[in-house]
């Protein structure tokens, strides 16, 4: 019974979390793009603007939820359901800190650890596209479905690539499990480098791209392309529902963050000096990924300042005939360099 | 005790999204009925500590296969309803014979198995089956698997080929 009690609190402090992180995530958003564009940006409401998100996500929810009358209700309304639990779910396998041990027994920082963590993951991302297609099929109007068989087109193409960029992190890591992952990556090379899976490089690079075609962001962000097709699959959405997607979106976004530090960067991992108080020792790690995961949201905040969109035949045909051939390519090279470590040269 | 209830609940919801399926007028909800019962089996196979198979399950059927039959159904419309009155001679009665022997076949199956009982759930001496299954699949059953693999390909070069080249001479004859 103790461990679902235990699974209960941590899944409550995983969304409160989660939703914490999207009240920033969407203000220092704001924040970074306006500076980058020489704006003020939001700073009305708090200091800063930083209670802006706040204000904006009340009055969505006191707005009224327009249905359209030749949306197909049942579906229209579940879409926006379908787009956030794949992104409340797969926030729940990341590791946020090194497991603590309180009174002799051992708690890990993550709600659990997966045999099949990285399948998991896939697995639900895979789900997250049936928001997007539904939503766009649902609300009975030509641009949402414009956007959404779009949106499908796109996140079915990059979740190959994604999933074969993750390929060589499960082969050198030797296991599926995220914890085990992160684990592998807290050594060092030659006693100063951290033995982190960037080393892998085509991979991370690969992966982060697909990051951002799997959460339609720019340059990638075809599917709710303002000057082409309004707002894409969530134009016919209006108040609460449209915040549900506008929530999906920004968790996706710190999750795949996340999912970077936690598979390339370390995870929670950075130096912990012994001697330190257990306090300190707990909290230093969550500081370390809290850093890391906020450093991969700038990137891909600065990106969207920075990129111009992608041409609609442009994007697929980077999708098909780069990043998957160049991950199958790498993939091989993987195993080849895993086959000498294992079993030395074949000709020796 | 839990997984017997979580066995309940996802068997009930499986069976509903069958039927649904089925009986659903519009085609897209006939697709989020099987979805959903794909969903439910995944569940269960994660009851029997199936984890890897679970997983497998909701890639391949729930992320693959049901989107493009999603998108195949967006694509193609589904306003026009399909011809209901159209029917095989004596459907209803081959229906019946057929559903008859299907239940007769799940009650000889169930006299011998019914519930045999399973591991505890969430016993971590049963997650490893990832290593279990590579291990039979890139170890006992090595050449299989690559065979099926060369199988799989071959289809689907044959198929981009037979398209692409029909497709190449059939433009010529239009050039002609």
């Amino acid at each position: 019974m103790t461990i679902f009690i235990e699974a209960g609190i941590k899944v409550l402090l995983a969304f409160v979390f989660l939703l914490v992180t999207v009240l920033l995530l969407v203000w220092a958003e704001r924040k970074w793009v306006s500076d980058l564009q020489n704006r003020i940006g939001p700073e009305r409401a708090g200091p800063f603007g930083i209670l802006q998100t706040l204000a904006d996500g009340m009055k969505l929810f006191f707005k009224e939820s327009l249905t359209p009358t030749k949306a197909e209700f049942g579906i229209y309304i579940a879409a926006p359901v379908i787009a956030l639990l794949p992104a409340l779910l797969i926030f729940l396998v990341i590791p946020i800190g090194a497991p603590i041990e309180i009174n002799g027994t051992e708690y890990t920082l993550q709600v659990v650890d997966l045999n099949i963590g990285l399948l998991y993951i896939l697995a639900l991302s895979s789900i997250a596209v049936y928001a997007v297609a539904l939503a766009g099929w649902a609300s009975g109007s030509k641009y949402p479905l414009l956007g959404s068989v779009r949106a499908a087109a796109q996140m079915i193409s990059y979740e190959a690539a994604m999933g074969l960029a993750l390929v060589p992190v499960v082969m050198f890591a030797g296991s599926a499990s995220i914890a085990t992952i992160v684990e592998g990556q807290q050594g060092t090379f030659g006693s100063f480098v951290p033995a982190w899976n960037i080393v892998l490089l085509p991979s991370f690079v690969i992966f982060l791209i697909a990051g951002f075609a799997e959460t339609n962001r720019a340059p990638f962000d075809l599917v709710e392309a303002e000057s082409e097709i309004v707002g894409g699959y969530h134009t016919e959405y209006s108040g609460i529902r449209f915040a549900f997607f506008f929530l999906a979106e920004y968790i996706n976004i710190f999750n795949i963050s996340a999912l970077t530090v936690t598979l390339f960067l370390g995870g929670w991992g950075g130096p912990v000096p012994t001697g330190l108080p257990t306090a300190i020792q707990w909290v230093l790690p969550i500081v370390y990924f809290l850093i890391k995961t906020w450093a991969v949201v700038f990137f891909f905040v600065w990106v969207r300042a920075t990129m111009p969109r992608m041409r609609y035949d442009q994007l697929m045909s980077f999708g098909w005939k780069r990043l998957i051939p160049v991950s199958l390519v790498w993939i091989m090279l993987c195993a080849v360099a895993l086959g000498f470590r294992n079993f030395g040269a074949p000709w020796s | 005790m839990s997984e017997v209830i979580v066995f309940v609940i996802f068997a009930a919801v499986a069976l509903v999204g069958a039927i649904s399926m089925v009986s659903a007028r519009n085609p897209v909800y006939s697709a989020m009925g099987l979805l959903s019962t794909m969903f439910s089996l995944a569940v269960l196979y994660v009851v029997l500590d199936a984890h890897l198979v679970a997983a497998v399950q909701v890639i391949i059927y729930a992320g693959a296969v049901m989107t493009l039959f999603l998108f195949v159904i967006m694509l193609i419309g589904v306003d026009k309803a399909d011809a209901y009155g159209r029917q095989v001679p004596a459907q209803r009665i081959m229906t019946f014979v057929v559903a008859i022997g299907f239940f007769a076949a799940i009650a000889l199956a169930a006299r011998s198995a019914w519930i045999t009982g399973s591991g505890a759930f969430g016993d971590p001496e049963m997650n490893g089956t990832i290593e279990a299954v590579s291990d039979e699949l890139f170890g006992t059953w090595t050449i299989v698997f690559l065979s099926t693999v060369m199988l799989l390909t071959i289809a689907a070069v044959g198929t981009i080929a037979l398209a692409y080249f029909g497709a190449e001479v059939e433009d010529e004859e239009a050039l002609l």
